[in-house]
């Protein structure tokens, strides 16, 4: 048989692609559902992470129908919509303009009725999407806590993200700065200054995705500020005209 | 012809020759940019040594079983598409059953496919030779690989991170106490590149058939 005839060389290639395009398939078809249940499991498991309960994936289901009391859908204007925050893939949002954009937040009630707002958030690594959940402590300011997820950042460096270490500093930074304007929290090349509270240490090597997660905060959480502007409690308004009143004074 | 046994003297040196005398990486100087990228710690090391251990030795088979069906002029596309195949294969498999692992893996994927090691052998052994040798001479190119790997991710990740596998060998040994501090630099790529020149530079020290006469 001459292996090197064009007909031969035409007919093996289409050959070839038919069984690797069947082969490839068959075996997404087969294994889609123990994918997709991967990923369902996870982020019940990184939602309960943020604010601060450590389960298993595999025992997430359970915890998270005890925690997370709301799963609520937001317009851009705060508005409250119909549907449930955990359908929403936040990929295909992202992809939309703002003003259609649908903006999932979860609302959680721990064992002790403290209540915290969960948002969240999607953006862009170095190589690939960084997602995470940030939970926002009544007062809607301070960070209750964080967590981080990424698809394929830099083993080592970028996709520590996903490390206590990098998340634990999060806890107890505040979004607004004194005066009441939206800051957010900045994830900061060569460490932040002892005491700040709008910064966080980046990761040495990681510039480009601890980059992405200071962007990935600032633009997520700006999108529900009219929200939580609305559901701020009222003694923060008085602590900041105290602070205006202090102010005129000097 | 005369049937040669399974494990007879040539065979054998299908499988020990890499490890040494002809190392894809520190001899052929192949697959370093894997070698660079993943060796910041050992378990990551582990995980891409084992993927490309599978995907080379089946791949390897694989086109040795075609070696005479394969038209020469897309030989390379053909396999290719087999390489990018099975690494796709894998992929898929992890994330349904071993989500924990393919986590892990994340970019190696793609790395395991642009590895010129695996394309090397594939060219170079795999389309002239039968499917057990195929198979050994994957064997051993992908332990010849691995544990260059390995090497340098332990020595990595313990200077530069004090763990190994993610355990704190360095704190629980107290040595901080004494002063001791991580080397920042060893995580970074270029320290890479200077722990695989030390490995060749001793490898050519005790190796006689490497040493080059002038």
């Amino acid at each position: 048989m001459n292996v090197n005839k064009n007909s031969y060389t035409i007919g093996f290639a289409s050959i070839m692609v038919i069984i690797v395009a069947a082969l490839l398939a068959y075996a997404s078809i087969l294994l889609t559902p123990y994918q997709d249940r991967n990923i369902e499991l996870e982020k019940k498991q990184n939602i309960l992470q943020s604010v601060g309960i450590e389960v298993e994936r595999d025992n997430s289901e359970l915890p998270y129908s005890k925690y997370i009391k709301e799963e609520i859908v937001l317009n851009d204007n705060g508005n409250i919509l119909d549907g449930s925050a955990f359908d929403i893939d936040l990929g295909d949002e992202l992809k939309k303009d703002i003003k259609n954009q649908k903006l999932p937040l979860y609302i959680s009630m721990l064992e002790d009725s403290s209540k915290y707002f969960i948002i969240p958030l999607r953006g862009k690594g170095l190589w690939g999407p960084i997602w995470g959940y940030i939970a926002l402590k009544e007062d809607i300011n301070t960070v209750f806590g964080a967590v981080f997820a990424h698809e394929k950042e830099t083993p080592g460096l970028g996709a520590e993200i996903n490390q206590t270490f990098f998340q634990e500093p999060f806890k107890d930074q505040r979004i607004f700065n004194e005066d009441n304007e939206f800051v957010s929290i900045t994830v900061k090349k060569g460490g932040a200054p002892e005491g700040s509270i709008h910064a966080v240490d980046a990761i040495s090597g990681g510039t480009i995705t601890s980059d992405g997660v200071t962007d990935m905060i600032k633009e997520r959480v700006s999108r529900y500020l009219p929200y939580l502007e609305k559901n701020k409690p009222v003694v923060n308004d008085t602590l900041v005209s105290v602070n205006l009143i202090s102010k005129v004074d000097e | 012809m005369s049937r040669e046994a399974l494990f007879s003297k040539k065979n054998k040196l299908l499988l020990t020759d890499p490890l040494d005398d002809n190392n894809p990486i520190t001899v052929q100087v192949l697959g370093i940019c894997s070698a660079l990228a993943i060796t910041v710690q050992l378990e990551a090391a582990v995980v891409m040594a084992l993927s490309v251990l599978f995907v080379l030795s089946v791949a390897n088979v694989i086109v040795s079983l075609m070696r005479n069906l394969i038209p020469s002029r897309i030989r390379i596309i053909v396999q290719l598409v087999v390489i990018a195949t099975l690494v796709i294969l894998v992929d898929e498999v992890l994330k349904a059953f071993v989500y924990d692992v393919s986590k892990e893996l994340t970019v190696f994927v793609g790395l395991i496919i642009t590895n010129c090691i695996i394309m090397g052998r594939l060219v170079a052994f795999a389309s002239a030779n039968p499917p057990w040798e195929s198979f050994l001479d994957g064997l051993g190119n992908s332990f010849g690989y691995g544990w260059i790997l390995v090497a340098v991710a332990f020595i990595r990740e313990l200077l530069g991170s004090g763990t190994l596998f993610g355990y704190p060998v360095l704190e629980n040994l107290g040595i901080y106490e004494h002063g001791y501090e991580n080397n920042g630099m060893m995580i970074l790529p270029p320290m890479a590149l200077v722990t695989v020149g030390i490995i060749i530079w001793i490898q050519r020290m005790r190796n006689n058939k490497l040493i080059e006469s002038n």
